[in-house]
């Protein structure tokens, strides 16, 4: 896993509500048997036409947008587990998702993906939109080990929360799966125990 | 210390604790398909591990399976790779699938209980969010993504925060018309798209515990539209009696045993949830769904609520729908009675009841499809085919179908589908498909009048 620590970029503003996975990548698109090549179609329906022409209204179709942080309206990610919504935010570009509340899945599949999900209240993502409606270039600063977003240009400055153990994964690039299997021993003695 | 259903099932599977991180949860069953399991059995080939313990981990391909000639190898080349690389991983890992052809191939969620694998008290989890459907047996049960498909594929254990805990509670006695996906749609109107995040819930109260398994199972399946991790239901001897006699439940001295401890399981009087809600059984009436979240949900009478929210109206832009208008008499093309929510034996049962002695309206194409190759066999041993077919309905072969058209089952753009599933995001049955959630009785009603109408008056 790529390892994060601090990002300066600009950002992306997807406004839309209950963003689910279904609409993060079409079901359709899930027939692959790895994990290469989904940013292209990362929000498939909304970016393009049937005819495959870019959607002029869709936001990552606007070039005066651009960054590698996505920031997006309230209850990001839900409905299906499917990792292919986290797998093609990062491949299509995305380190940092902000929104007011994640669904519990794509949570956990961000950060395996490493992506930081950022979790800020209500009244600031409503600032972070304006603040890029007000400047569509401006930028954002991330920084994982002190927790804080910065936003310097429009005052912006708060502190996120993540599960401690979560952040040193993402830190220094840990996979879950490393640790579980350096946990083999304590494993098989709960096995024969119960 | 007073426990609940969820604290004892979760607390006796911690292996251990990370420090100020989350548990080692030790999983019993591990459920995998073909959609989501390809990468994480790339991640034991890219790290040279083998699968820790094979025989906890059972296959189905369900997902993009066609529902028609399934003795053909499949069409589209994607998903017959997709599906030969399924058969070729279990094979070399050692894991039992039962797929196409096989008599046990059907739904992860459906064969599961239906082959007695799921049993009280256990975890469970599969790259597939409706696994939170096992619930109703009193199991942690809950979809993950292929990362953690990987994890327990390496460990048999997955690292997770333990999440809080919601109760809601249904008492009363339900209108005879109202079914469990009714109940469940209503409780996620009530509460919202998000009101679970965070939470497992327990759902109590007489309703629940008068309901079949095969209803519990609706409502349980549920439970992540309301976007909790998974619901559960405590056992009782309903859920014994369904369990007993499964293919590979515990029998004789062993099951006596495992029903001892069963017992034990449901939540104790005066413990205590982070969260709770409860809802008056009798306030309950025929539910449909009028937007593209699980949430925006209606009583079949009632008009469209009206709203200035920016999401809203996109929503009810893609539905074609007016805001403050009524759903009841319009006219629908589509209706699917099927998914991992409603293809069990009891949801066909209900709706060829309905149907029976009366046709299919002209203007709908009505596609019934099994949850399971069991479920098929019982459809045609009841009689239950004919009825379909001679009211003008098609019988298909089981899979996941027109829930996600992955397959050739799609709804096509702008059509109304009343359909018996569990999303009615944008695109979920087809580009531009417009889904109308509701239960099975509502959607064979819709599919004779050609338009929808609401049970509880017919
Ligand atoms: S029936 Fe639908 S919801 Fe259920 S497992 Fe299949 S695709 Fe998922």
């Amino acid at each position: 896993m790529e390892k994060f620590k601090v990002l300066t970029s600009g950002m992306v503003p997807l406004t839309i509500e209950n963003v689910d996975t279904d609409q993060i990548i079409p079901a359709r698109f899930l027939k692959a048997t790895d994990r290469n090549g989904f940013g292209e179609n990362l929000f498939k329906d909304w970016r393009y036409n049937n005819d495959n022409t870019p959607k002029k209204d869709f936001v990552l179709n606007n070039p005066t947008y651009s960054g590698a942080i996505l920031v997006a309206g309230n209850n990001f990610g839900c409905g299906s587990s499917r990792e292919h919504a986290a797998w093609s935010l990062a491949d299509y570009g995305f380190r940092v998702v902000i929104s007011s509340f994640f669904a519990d899945i794509f949570k956990g599949n961000a950060l395996n993906n490493g992506i930081l999900p950022i979790q800020v209240s209500p009244e600031v993502l409503k600032k972070l939109f304006h603040a890029i409606e007000e400047d569509n270039a401006v930028k954002a600063n991330v920084n994982l080990e002190t927790q804080k977003l910065l936003v310097e240009k429009a005052g912006i400055e708060v502190d996120f929360e993540l599960n401690p153990y979560k952040k040193m994964c993402l830190i220094n690039g840990y996979d879950d799966i490393d640790y579980l299997l350096s946990q083999k021993d304590a494993i098989k003695s709960f096995e024969q125990n119960r | 210390m007073k426990k609940t259903l969820f604290d004892k099932v979760w607390d006796s599977h911690v292996v251990s604790s990370v420090d100020n991180g989350p548990d080692i949860l030790y999983i019993d069953k591990h459920l995998i398909h073909e959609v989501t399991s390809p990468q994480a059995f790339n991640v034991l080939e890219d790290k040279n591990i083998s699968l820790f313990r094979p025989s906890q981990v059972v296959a189905t391909a369900d997902h993009n399976v066609p529902t028609e000639n399934q003795h053909l190898p499949i069409q589209d080349a994607l998903s017959r790779k997709q599906v030969t690389q399924l058969t070729t991983n279990c094979d070399r890992h050692g894991v039992t699938l039962y797929g196409l052809g096989h008599p046990y191939q059907g739904i992860v969620h459906v064969i599961g209980p239906e082959l007695g694998i799921t049993q009280p008290g256990m975890t469970m989890v599969c790259g597939d969010s409706h696994t939170s459907t096992h619930g109703a047996f009193g199991t942690i049960a809950f979809g993950i993504g292929t990362s953690q498909v990987a994890q327990v594929f390496a460990s048999q254990c997955l690292l997770v925060a333990k999440p809080k805990s919601m109760r809601v509670v249904v008492d009363g006695t339900l209108h005879p018309d109202v079914q469990p996906k009714d109940v469940i749609l209503y409780v996620i109107a009530k509460l919202g798209t998000d009101a679970g995040t965070g939470y497992f819930v327990e759902f109590a109260g007489s309703v629940f515990e008068e309901m079949s398994m095969e209803g519990r199972m609706t409502v349980c399946n549920m439970s992540i539209e309301m976007g909790a991790r998974g619901g559960m239901i405590a056992p009782d001897q309903t859920t014994f009696n369904y369990v007993s006699g499964r293919e590979f439940a515990p029998k004789g001295a062993e099951l006596e045993s495992k029903i001892a401890h069963w017992k034990t399981l449901p939540t104790d009087e005066g413990a205590t949830f982070d969260l709770e809600h409860s809802f008056p059984a009798e306030d309950i009436r025929p539910m449909i769904t009028y937007g593209t979240n699980p949430g925006m949900g209606i009583k079949i009478t009632d008009n469209i609520p009206e709203s200035n929210d920016a999401s809203f109206i996109k929503s009810l832009n893609y539905m074609g729908l007016k805001a403050g208008s009524k759903l009841l008499d319009m006219p629908i093309s589509h209706v699917f009675i099927g998914s991992c929510t409603n293809s069990r034996i009891e949801d066909f049962r209900a709706a060829a009841a309905y149907v029976a002695g009366k046709q299919k309206s002209a203007a709908v194409s009505a596609l019934i499809v099994p949850g399971s190759q069991q479920v098929a066999k019982q459809i045609v041993s009841e009689g239950l085919d004919q009825i379909f077919e001679k009211a003008g309905f098609i019988l298909r072969q089981p899979g996941c179908s027109a829930c996600l058209a992955m397959n050739d089952d799609k709804i096509p753009a702008g059509a109304y589908c009343v359909s018996t599933s569990n999303r009615n995001f944008e695109g979920r049955q087809g580009q531009g498909a417009r889904t109308l959630l509701a239960s099975p009785v509502t959607a064979a009603a819709a599919a004779v009048a050609g338009k929808i109408v609401d049970v509880s008056q017919n």
